[in-house]
């Protein structure tokens, strides 16, 4: 969006020298003129080093500022500042795709500068929903567990919640190598890692590479130990250049954020450190629009080729799914899909627990000519098979399994089977045909008559519905 | 005409110096970019906004314009069917505007269409004495919605002029009453104050929603209003959009209040396809949207749902009953404590405001059903529908909890329901209804003497059935009797062949009362003969086995008139079948 207020200001940028006060990655400084909510500042070290930071505040000629690289060695009689005269911006180009940019988009690859076509801000503007356009694609991940049950859709927003120590990041890298479309576009990939460390940012450099896809991905990489209040920018860096890509270039683009909860950690640092009321847990009661601003950057556009998905990476402190981050999350997005470390325990890979996840789009994305007719009942069925499955265990932990009824007990056993085959598919990739008659092979070890949800497809897929109905009229 | 200077900016609050003069919740305009906002502080001549855009860039020094009056709508033929944002800025004008799939700041756009012609037919004659809410006049605004236009509270006289009938836009003078006042088809109201109104009525008619476990076991009047609280993905959504598409009301407002692009987007691309239940017209005819994502500006959420209930009393005003739908509530809540942040109010519970309670109170009591201005004593209803997201799906917290204590009626999702995919995930044993006193004649009058015995009686069922799951748990099933065991299999079908509704099917997405009605009689028959068989010694197998039972779970899908007909007769036969079954 065009800053028409300050275009009005004079080319002549002005230094100050009036630092007054420096708390956490809080600058403020006095007696400034004409400053902008929102603009970029340049810090001058007394060093001769240069920082970036931005107005968070602005009160007659107070300006604070928050300082992307850490406020330390700022003193205050020596440190200048300089307005920039423009809201955080970043220079896009389609030569972006292969390349790996910091947290605020500058190249660290050593490779060539990029050369701009557009430099636009990088908060960007909220789609209107009158023009979007309704998300419809089947997008294959190849993981049964999203695509037959929790089917992701072109435009979507869907993250994974996940715990310390579960290998979300090898469920991304996964759905990176395999998402595919119908049609068979190939996805251009907007990587933004905030505060993930070395070892997982080289794993997903390494998966990029073996698997050649790094030419079309743009890494925006902002490290552990890179400065924290950087997370701040780096998803809206991300998402600026996803949204320039998919609507201007009409590219189909996945957007992977990683580690959702480091930028809220940032977040929460910099509203403490303005001794702002906190909210929930210390996060900011603005938590949720700020969240908002970052995830709503997914979807279609009427009229136009592109569109923008967005998985999101977020570690749910304490396997907490209420959480504030989590929570807040899961009223932004379309749906979740979280990881269970019971199952991680017990060696199942991908470790998805199917309960709690949930795709809000999916009844867009299937059904006849996207994916198949059976299913929607086939995923209604199975869900509801495997959650009773799951209560019975809890009851066979009391009464033991010999108490339970024939029908209890195939139960119990398909929950088992339901883990182990249509979940636990380990590295390999399924199309959603394989899904689907998996899912008919466990479900034909149940009773026919406990099919309720699939009855209308029995004749068509059930594998044995044949050999069944001839040995009941034996 | 007041100007100050910007001197202050924080987000979506700025502070703006020399205003002495302008008042609480004046709309000003703020910088050279004309961004909206509103007074929410003053303080000597100091003025604290909130600002319905983005305020990056602004500049200390800028001007700050008031327009001396509050935030108005502008009410008048062309609402129906519109989609606006939360101050009521028709988003498709602006994305034709300023020719752009983002929304740009600054924009200004008319609510109402001024070029269009309506047809006008007077109902009045110069000469007349009319007073405020009188209907001077009628526009066929869509196929069934005939909108009348009223002489503007606060307004009465002779009728001086009045034009012939006619093609008339919503900015020409209709009438003149004593010479002077000029009336238009489209008059202003300030947002935050409810249209007066004569006095209250009881609400006494159900508000049916053609959902079995609203309509049957948590019913309420035109005129109420209910909560739905829900953690996130409990079916919140899809609950108030089912209601918007079956609601037996005139007219829906649909609030989309901080909620997903995505979802408004199905909204839009939905209603206009699908047909209102009632009259056959396409259901966008009958709706006016209000569509303020999560990432549209935190102020503009604020302002939404006042926006909602502004429109929807203007159409009551007209004798209408309207629903509206706000989803959700909390979204509105949290940019109250957004902005009561902003302005480092001292916080009450969890960070929201003390006066939270009180806003709320003052909303959910702008619903009824009432006695509209105007000598011909039209009666119209405003329902109110407000879901809840309860962080954490705990619902102690203030949200909840304030909004349980002004409401009506508590349609509690349950996230265990929705895990194991029980659609509408709504809990039958934390929901209630304060208003089903009030609707039961009603029932026993339009549907059936019994009613409410058979609705207590399949209650009592599934209230049963919680107990014994409490003992099933510790003990296993095989420990039950068989007068228990048969009550845990009558409350599964109730659950599976009543309770679950599948939104999404044709039949089953309405589902009329005495279909209902007739379901349950259905099911409990078969319990009554089960009882009576068991107890001359048929066991609980026996019984289950009967192929019949198979019909009673395929009767939510059938179509009504045949499955209406059906009942009463598969009734008998199941009488018949069961007492025929040999005792082993």
């Amino acid at each position: 969006m065009a800053v028409e207020s300050l275009l009005e200001r004079s080319l002549l940028s002005v230094e100050y020298q009036t630092v007054s006060y420096v708390t956490g990655p809080l600058v403020f400084v006095e007696n400034v003129h004409g400053v902008a909510y929102n603009e970029m500042v340049a810090l001058l070290m007394p060093d001769g080093s240069e920082r970036s930071g931005q107005v968070l505040e602005v009160a007659g000629n107070t300006a604070v500022i928050q300082v992307f690289e850490g406020t330390q060695g700022i003193d205050v009689d020596r440190t200048r500042i300089r307005f920039l005269e423009e809201v955080a911006k970043i220079d896009v180009s389609p030569e972006l795709l292969g390349r790996i940019l910091n947290g605020t988009g500058k190249p660290i690859d050593g490779g060539a500068p990029i050369i701009p076509e557009q430099r636009l801000d990088i908060t960007g503007s909220p789609i209107n929903p009158f023009s979007r356009e309704q998300p419809a694609d089947f997008i294959e991940t190849g993981i049964s567990a999203i695509d037959g049950l929790n089917t992701l859709v072109r435009g979507q927003k869907l993250p994974i919640f996940s715990g310390s120590g579960l290998p979300a990041n090898e469920l991304a890298a996964q759905i990176i190598r395999q998402a595919r479309v119908i049609s068979g576009e190939e996805f251009a990939i907007v990587f933004g890692a905030m505060g993930i460390t070395h070892r997982e940012a080289a794993y997903f450099m390494s998966q990029f590479e073996t698997t050649g896809a790094l030419e079309r991905v743009v890494f925006f990489l902002n490290l552990a130990d890179d400065p924290t209040v950087e997370r701040i920018l780096t998803p809206r860096c991300a998402l600026t250049v996803a949204e320039y890509l998919a609507f201007e270039k009409g590219l189909q683009v996945l957007v992977v954020l990683s580690d959702m909860t480091n930028y809220c950690e940032a977040l929460r640092e910099v509203s403490t450190a303005r001794e702002e009321v906190p909210g929930r847990r210390g996060y900011p009661g603005y938590m949720y629009t700020d969240l908002s601003t970052i995830y709503e950057r997914a979807g279609r556009i009427k009229g136009n080729k592109g569109s923008v998905t967005q998985l999101p990476i977020l570690t749910m402190p304490d396997d907490d799914i209420t959480h504030p981050i989590p929570d807040l999350t899961g009223y932004i997005t379309e749906g979740q899909i979280v990881l269970s470390r019971h199952l991680h325990r017990r060696g199942v890979y991908p470790p998805i627990d199917v309960l709690p996840c949930l795709s809000r789009l999916m009844n867009l994305g299937i059904g006849e000519g996207k994916t198949r007719e059976d299913h929607r009942a086939v995923a209604n069925q199975l869900y509801a098979a495997y959650a009773q499955g799951r209560d019975l265990r809890r009851l066979v932990a009391i009464v033991g399994e010999e108490a339970l009824s024939d029908t209890d007990r195939r139960y119990l056993h398909f929950a088992d089977a339901f883990e182990k085959h249509i979940i636990g598919q380990g590295e390999s990739g399924r199309s959603i045909e394989q899904t689907l008659s998996i899912g008919w092979e466990l479900m034909s070890e149940l009773p026919m008559g406990e099919l309720k949800r699939v009855r209308d497809f029995i004749d068509k897929y059930h594998p044995t519905a044949g050999e069944q109905a001839a040995a009941e009229k034996n | 005409m007041i100007v100050g200077t910007l001197a202050k900016i924080t987000g979506p609050v700025v502070v703006a110096d020399g205003m002495t003069g302008t008042k609480m919740y004046d709309v000003v305009r703020v910088g050279h970019a004309g961004l909206m906002g509103e007074v929410i502080r003053l303080e000597g001549d100091l003025a604290t906004i909130q600002v319905y855009e983005d305020t990056s860039g602004l500049l200390i020094g800028e001007p700050v314009e008031s327009t001396a009056g509050p935030l108005m709508l502008e009410l008048g033929p062309g609402l129906l069917s519109s989609i606006y944002d939360g101050i009521q800025r028709p988003l498709p004008v602006i994305a034709e505007q300023t020719n752009s799939d983002f929304i740009a700041r600054g924009t200004v756009v008319a609510a109402l269409d001024h070029e269009k012609e309506w047809e006008f037919t007077p109902t009045v004659e110069v000469g007349q004495e009319v007073v405020a809410g009188d209907v001077l006049g009628t526009v066929p605004e869509s196929a069934t919605i005939l909108h009348r236009v009223m002489v503007p509270p606060g307004l009465r006289g002779k009728v001086t002029k009045i034009v012939p009938a006619g093609s008339y836009t919503v900015k020409d003078v209709i009438v003149v009453l004593d010479g002077e006042h000029e009336i238009r088809m489209s008059q202003w109201w300030p947002v935050r104050e409810g249209r007066p109104y004569v006095r209250k009525l009881d609400p006494t008619t159900p508000f049916l929603t053609g959902m079995r476990i609203l309509d049957t076991f948590f019913p309420i009047a035109l005129g109420g209003n209910a909560i739905i609280p829900g953690g996130f993905g409990t079916g919140k959504t899809v609950t108030q959009q089912s209601l918007a598409k079956w609601a037996d009301v005139d007219i829906i407002i649909y609030v989309g209040c901080g909620e997903r692009g995505n979802e408004m987007t199905e909204v839009l691309k939905e209603f206009p396809e699908l047909e209102d239940p009632r009259t056959g017209n396409p259901l966008m005819e009958r709706t006016v949207l209000v569509a303020n994502t999560s990432n549209m500006p935190v102020a503009a959420r604020e302002a939404s749902i006042y926006t909602g209930v502004t429109l929807a009393e203007y159409y009551r005003d007209q004798g209408y009953s309207v629903a509206m739908m706000a989803d959700s509530t909390s979204r509105w809540g949290e940019a109250l404590r957004e902005v009561s942040g902003r302005l480092e109010e001292m916080p009450g519970e969890e960070g929201y405001p003390a006066y939270l309670a009180t806003r709320l109170a003052a909303f959910y009591e702008r619903s009824g059903r009432v006695e509209a201005l105007g000598s011909d004593k039209r009666v119209g209803s405003v329902t109110m529908v407000g879901a809840v997201s309860p962080p954490g799906g705990d619902m102690s917290e203030p949200m909840t909890q304030n909004s349980l204590r002004v409401s009506g009626a508590f349609w509690a999702l349950d996230t265990s329901l929705a895990h194991r995919r029980h659609f509408p995930a709504i809990s039958w044993t934390k929901s209630y209804t304060l208003f089903l006193g009030q609707v039961r004649t009603w029932f026993e009058e339009e549907v059936a003497d019994d009613w409410a015995e058979v609705r207590e009686r399949a209650m009592f069922i599934l209230q049963k059935e919680t107990e014994l799951q409490e003992i099933v748990q510790l003990v296993g099933p095989d420990a039950l009797p068989e007068t228990e065991k048969i009550i845990l299999e009558v409350a599964r079908m109730l659950r599976e062949d009543f309770l679950q509704q599948f939104a999404f099917d044709d039949v089953d997405a309405y589902c009329p009362p005495k279909k209902a009605y007739w379901l349950l009689k259905t099911v409990l028959g078969f319990y009554d003969q089960a009882t009576q068989a068991m107890s001359r010694g048929v066991s609980l197998r026996q019984i289950m086995q009967l192929p019949l039972r198979d019909e009673i779970a395929s009767l939510k899908t059938t179509p009504h008139e045949e499955a209406l007909e059906r009942m009463p007769k598969l009734v008998e036969q199941l009488a018949d079948e069961i007492a025929g079954i040999e005792v082993l």
